[in-house]
């Protein structure tokens, strides 16, 4: 009996519905592509979320973080909200190249990528953080398998990074050690905290990891274009990558079609910025406290209307 | 020219001298070639490789964008069958996950509900209620009991709709591929390589095209999982219908069926019991995909354990992994009581009506009582921190043994293999592989593995092959070392056989990342933990197929012996083994496979081998470096299998001879 008088009331709502949200550019859902960290997954929707009260109907889409640029050419994905300048800007610029991705802007967040080491070492390897201490100490850091040699842990091989032409231009006595996923990475790190062992590795923020764990990134002569692509430059006469890594900021993409179809949304996207502290914080919530994405990110958006009522004005 | 006749008719001479050779320029051509500067001994000389990777990614890029039937292009017809499979996983979707809703995306407004968790257990059990075994009901209602308690009931029926539509697909097609086979000779020719590849070359491979051409989501998804799964289907149905008796069919034929009527009225369902055996490889292998599938768009469990495992969550990881595991175990126990059922026994119609009826109850009274509709998110259960806590304690009272186990292991076995394979100059290499083959089954085997080999070589990939070569003999050595006898035991014991059964369902469905994680926090990054990973994977088949060999042994032979008077380690040694060894040869078979077909999982603890490459690939959406790599591990693959098929066919021969 229930259901029967139920059915016609939800056919009502949705009418009601439909007519609600007539007053946006196009009724098709924008298509948010989600990827596997937490970070992204809370960009996504709190964008997402944004938009809804916009008007906007939103899709959340799973896809690989660059198999996405595929998608996003053919127009099957519309928006990519976390883009790294240290990890995807080559994928990205290629994209662009093509006309049929545009590039929307920076988050407001820094991508940080560095070697890090866990607190405990500076007992061992006083001259920390300062990279020049790794020179004398990476018997320090050495496991079995690689000494009288430092071990490093590196990020998956995909992720790049230069480490192996870093360690033997800057004359590092280290082995890298790529881990495969960085599930991998930070299985090792908490392994190697809970047993204070010896550890140095690749660590990036935005991320839980610097948040929980205590240690510092080390210290390498500053990034430069040129010390990338001219051996002459940096401390090393004869090599290239003779200082740390690049930091950058993370963009945001979209499909070419979003501008014309979704103008109002458009602006949004563009408008979108968050700090690297709001966004430790949040990541924080969801991976250490056990909060739901959903749940921090609907916090956020309660909490700032001031900021994202500007973004969709 | 005696002494040559010699050496190659003598197998000690001959495996002796190989071996003998191998290891000496292993050891020392390394060195030589860099004395006299020829550096190509070592490393194939770059120019010379061909840039097979690089037509592959051209030729799918006219594909996609200017390949055209007629007026079609080939996009819009891929496009086409993407939204014929999408259809019905959708209506299955909306059944047990999303209910009935109208409008897209954040708009979307719930007409009607899902089905509720009672009425979807209640529908399972009725299934196995149906089978008459009353044992069945209780497994299949606990273990859907076990998805909603641990709270992962959306997730769960969310890879079961798409497992329920991805096994009819790969059960379908491979019926039908495999009575085209049956009858078609021309056919089975034309199949017998491209089920080779679709076995053996890495998912990985294929997911970048499959991506590009059926768009992203589940329906790429889909795809992937059919072409992993359905292989094993084609071949056992040719094999169940060249098996049935020719009795049959010439009792079919006198009393005059058509050509259609002989083979759906009398192969069929004499076959069914094989066939069966074919549901159950395609369901576990469809559960098998479900950790990648989610890596491209999929969802479900897997994408819990990904997920989980990302925030070192390794109780949410194992909570998920056991549920694809649960869900594994109930669908084969079910579709094999299936199976079993004699057509028109069991309880039939009002089962039906009883089905309908909880449906419907459970639907209008989730209205009122909401618990009745989603199983209540304050009554779940979770082990929560045990898991991370068990293994932190293992971590730090018992890291120290731990590592001296494993400094022993890889000082005295992984780092010596790896050393003799890496050191083996890639030219030597073809030649050494063609003769092997030549040696085991004649001139044609030899000439494939030469052109094999050789393939590895010039698209420049040699290094990883070795790699590749070297993880996978070890962990197959010690998956054989571990697994056959446990095999024999539960080929002696009927209460081992129940517990290895158990054992070997979990190892084979429970997702391999669920352990990885443990395993790299008590092992590091490293060859070693891959190792590990590899070896529990790849060692059902070892247990299995010795387990076999040893029931399948005529009894009147062990009695004989016993008859003779042999002790019972007499018994084992003298008479069982060499009487199991072509079934053993076959589990060796079986593990090697499995063990390449982990090579992907195992780059995600960084090893550097052809998985890497292939993972590599995917992450740069890279066609032909994937498809690529992904050939030289499926050409590893097949060379084996034919070499260890010889071998196995040889030592038959050989006992028939004596017998």
């Amino acid at each position: 009996m229930t259901f029967l008088t139920k059915a016609p009331a939800c056919l009502l709502a949705m009418l009601l519905a439909t007519t609600a949200h007539a007053e946006v550019e196009s009724t098709d859902p924008i298509k948010l592509t989600l990827h596997d960290w937490t970070g992204q997954l809370i960009t996504t929707t709190i964008m997402g979320d944004v938009l809804k009260k916009a008007g906007y109907n939103v899709e959340y889409v799973q896809a690989d973080y660059l198999a996405q640029f595929a998608g996003m050419r053919t127009g099957d994905l519309d928006v990519a909200m976390e883009l790294w300048a240290t990890t995807a800007k080559e994928a990205l610029d290629e994209a662009v190249a093509t006309g049929d991705v545009v590039n929307m802007g920076e988050t407001g967040m820094k991508a940080i990528e560095e070697w890090w080491y866990p607190s405990y070492m500076e007992e061992s390897c006083p001259g920390l953080p300062n990279w020049e201490a790794l020179k004398d100490c990476a018997e320090a850091f050495s496991t079995p398998e690689t000494a009288p040699k430092g071990r490093y842990l590196g990020g998956p091989v995909t992720w790049g990074g230069y480490d192996e032409e870093r360690v033997e231009a800057l004359g590092l006595d280290f082995e890298v050690v790529h881990a495969g996923t960085d599930a991998a990475l930070f299985a090792e790190l908490e392994a190697a905290y809970q047993r204070k062992d010896p550890i140095i590795l690749w660590i990036y923020s935005p991320h839980w990891a610097p948040a929980k764990y205590e240690g510092k990134f080390v210290e390498f002569p500053a990034y430069s274009k040129e010390c990338y692509e001219d051996p002459a430059v940096g401390l090393n006469p004869d090599m290239a990558y003779d200082c740390g890594k690049p930091s950058g900021p993370i963009y945001k993409a979209a499909w070419k079609g979003v501008d014309a179809k979704w103008p109002g949304a458009a602006k949004a996207i563009r408008a979108f910025t968050l700090t690297n502290e709001d966004m430790g914080a949040m990541v924080g919530a969801v991976d250490l406290d056990g909060k739901t994405v959903e749940d921090v990110a609907a916090d956020w958006v309660a909490k700032n209307e001031a900021i994202w009522s500007a973004w969709i004005k | 020219m005696t002494a040559l006749h010699r050496l190659i008719r003598d197998p000690r001479l001959f495996w002796g001298g190989l071996f003998a050779l191998t290891l000496a320029l292993s050891l020392f051509a390394g060195d030589l070639a860099k004395d006299i500067g020829a550096k190509w001994v070592m490393k194939f000389p770059k120019p010379l490789e061909l840039p097979l990777d690089k037509l592959i990614s051209a030729a799918m890029k006219w594909l996609l964008e200017e390949a055209a039937i007629g007026p079609l292009s080939f996009h819009a017809v891929t496009r086409f069958i993407s939204a014929l499979i999408e259809a019905p996983y959708l209506a299955v979707r909306g059944l047990l996950v999303d209910g009935l809703q109208r409008g897209q995306g954040s708009y979307a407004v719930q007409i009607l509900p899902p089905l509720s968790w009672i009425a979807v257990t209640t529908i399972f059990c009725l299934l196995a209620w149906r089978s008459g075994r009353r044992g069945l009901v209780g497994l299949v209602g606990a273990c859907f009991l076990y998805l909603a308690v641990f709270g992962r009931w959306e997730s769960a029926m969310a890879t079961l709709a798409s497992v329920l539509i991805s096994v009819p697909m790969g059960v379908a097609g491979g019926v039908a591929l495999g009575i085209l086979a049956f009858r078609h000779p021309w056919a089975e020719r034309a199949m017998r390589p491209v089920l080779d590849l679709m076995q053996t070359v890495p998912v990985f491979a294929y997911l970048v095209p499959i991506l590009f051409m059926f768009g992203f989501g589940p329906t790429a998804a889909l795809v992937a999982t059919v072409i992993y799964a359905m292989p094993p289907m084609v071949r056992l149905t040719t094999l169940a219908l060249r098996e049935v008796p020719e009795e049959v069919a010439e009792a079919g034929r006198m009393a005059g069926c058509t050509r259609r009527q002989l083979l759906w009225k009398c192969l069929i369902p004499t076959a069914m019991p094989m066939l069966m055996v074919g549901v159950n490889q395609v369901i576990m292998l469809s559960l098998n995909m479900v950790i990648i599938a989610s890596m491209i768009g999929a969802g479900g469990l897997g994408y819990d354990v990904l997920t989980a495992l990302r925030k070192l969550d390794i109780g949410g990881g194992v909570e998920a992994g056991v549920a694809i595991v649960v869900m594994a175990i109930a669908l084969d126990r079910l579709s094999q009581a299936e199976a079993r059922r004699v057509p028109g026994t069991g309880r039939g119609g009002r089962l039906v009506w009883i089905g309908l009826a909880v449906i419907l109850a459970t639907s209008a009274l989730g209205y009122v009582l909401p618990f009745v509709q989603t199983y209540p998110a304050g009554a779940t259960l979770t082990t929560g921190t045990i898991w991370a806590q068990a293994i932190e304690w293992i971590n730090i009272n018992l890291y120290d043994h731990i590592e001296a186990v494993k400094v022993a292991i890889l000082i005295g076995l992984l780092l010596p293999v790896k050393g003799f394979f890496l050191g083996i100059p890639w030219a030597w290499g073809i030649v050494a592989m063609g003769l092997i083959g030549w040696r085991m089954a004649g001139w044609r085997l030899g000439l494939m593995a030469l052109l094999m080999t050789g393939f590895i070589a010039l698209t420049g990939f040699w290094p990883e092959a070795m790699i590749t070569v070297y993880l996978c003999g070890v962990s197959v050595f010690v998956a054989m070392l571990i697994g056959v006898p446990l095999g024999i035991w539960a080929g002696q014991s009927d209460r081992a056989n129940t517990v290895l059964s158990a054992l070997i369902d979990t190892l084979q469905t429970l997702p391999s990342f669920v352990y990885l994680i443990p395993v790299v926090m008590l092992f590091r990054v490293g060859d070693f933990s891959a190792m590990i990973a590899v070896v529990a994977y790849s060692i059902v088949p070892a247990i299995r197929y010795a387990a076999h060999g040893i029931r399948e042994i005529d009894p009147q032979m062990v009695e004989a012996g016993i008859v003779s008077g042999c002790t019972r380690r007499q018994i084992l040694w003298r008479i069982k083994l060499p009487l199991a060894l072509p079934s053993l040869i076959v589990g060796m078979n079986q593990t090697v496979m499995l063990a390449l077909s982990m090579l992907v999982i195992t780059a995600l603890v960084g090893t550097r081998d052809l998985g890497q490459q292939v993972y590599m690939a995917l992450t740069k959406a890279n066609t032909g470096q994937g498809i690529v790599a992904g050939l030289c591990v499926a050409f590893i693959a097949i060379m084996v299998d034919r070499i260890l098929t010889a071998a196995a066919r040889g030592m038959e021969r050989g006992e028939a001879g004596h017998g």
